[in-house]
């Protein structure tokens, strides 16, 4: 499996709906189309939340793990 | 999603407001356009030298609901007009202030925080509005 190159990240920790969302929104228009950004959050709505985002905008949400209460995504710009 | 969002925005206290505005940052990351068109008290705490106060809370709030807001808001929630501000960022989001109100809060739009776009009657509101849904607060 070839490596993720994450060109932005962005750390929502402790942000509350819909900021982890919004950041993301902000964050994929400064990564180029195909490009990674990665996010960190706690809210536990930021699950069917980024579900929902990356469906509604086609962007891909190709990973999303959790470490505890730390959610982990990974979407690519279409 | 391309049918905008119109939020009427007729209450002043901060949990309305904030309400308001976590639907317009949500609409905005999902790209769909956000018309917001201010009235009466909502108008009000748009004020310039007015915005960053405590605007009260809805009566249904009482001692609890107070204390909830204020946990929250301690644990790092951005106020209202950060959350708004954070939404136009992402484009897409206009800001309009109903002219009748600011006739009777006797305002001009430079009384009007900048996060106000203009000014305008309801019937350029219902025509940028279009098809899309309006919703009250």
């Amino acid at each position: 499996m070839a490596v993720i190159e994450i060109a932005a990240r962005v750390d929502a920790r402790g942000l509350s709906c819909p900021m982890p969302i919004v950041k993301t929104a902000q964050a994929i228009k400064t990564v180029a189309a195909g490009g990674f950004v990665e996010v960190l959050a706690t809210d536990p709505g930021s699950i069917r939340d980024f579900i929902a985002w990356a469906r509604t905008t086609g962007n891909d949400l190709v990973e999303q793990t959790s470490d505890g209460a730390v959610y982990r995504f990974v979407v690519r710009r279409k | 999603m391309d049918e905008p969002l119109n939020l009427v925005l007729f209450s002043g206290t901060d949990d309305k407001l904030q309400a308001a505005a976590v639907l317009t940052a949500g609409a905005a990351a999902l790209g769909r356009p956000v018309h917001l068109f201010l009235q009466y008290w909502a108008l009000d705490a748009f004020r310039a030298d007015r915005i960053g106060r405590d605007h009260g809370l809805a009566p249904e709030a009482g001692p609890a609901g107070r204390k909830a807001v204020e946990v929250l808001a301690a644990a790092g929630q951005a106020p209202w007009a950060e959350t708004l501000r954070q939404a136009k960022e992402l484009g897409g989001v206009d800001v309009e202030a109903c002219s009748l109100s600011m006739d009777l809060l006797r305002l001009e739009q430079t009384d009007l925080d900048p996060l106000v776009d203009g000014v305008e009657g309801v019937t350029a509101f219902y025509l940028s509005a279009g098809d899309g849904q309006i919703v009250f607060i």
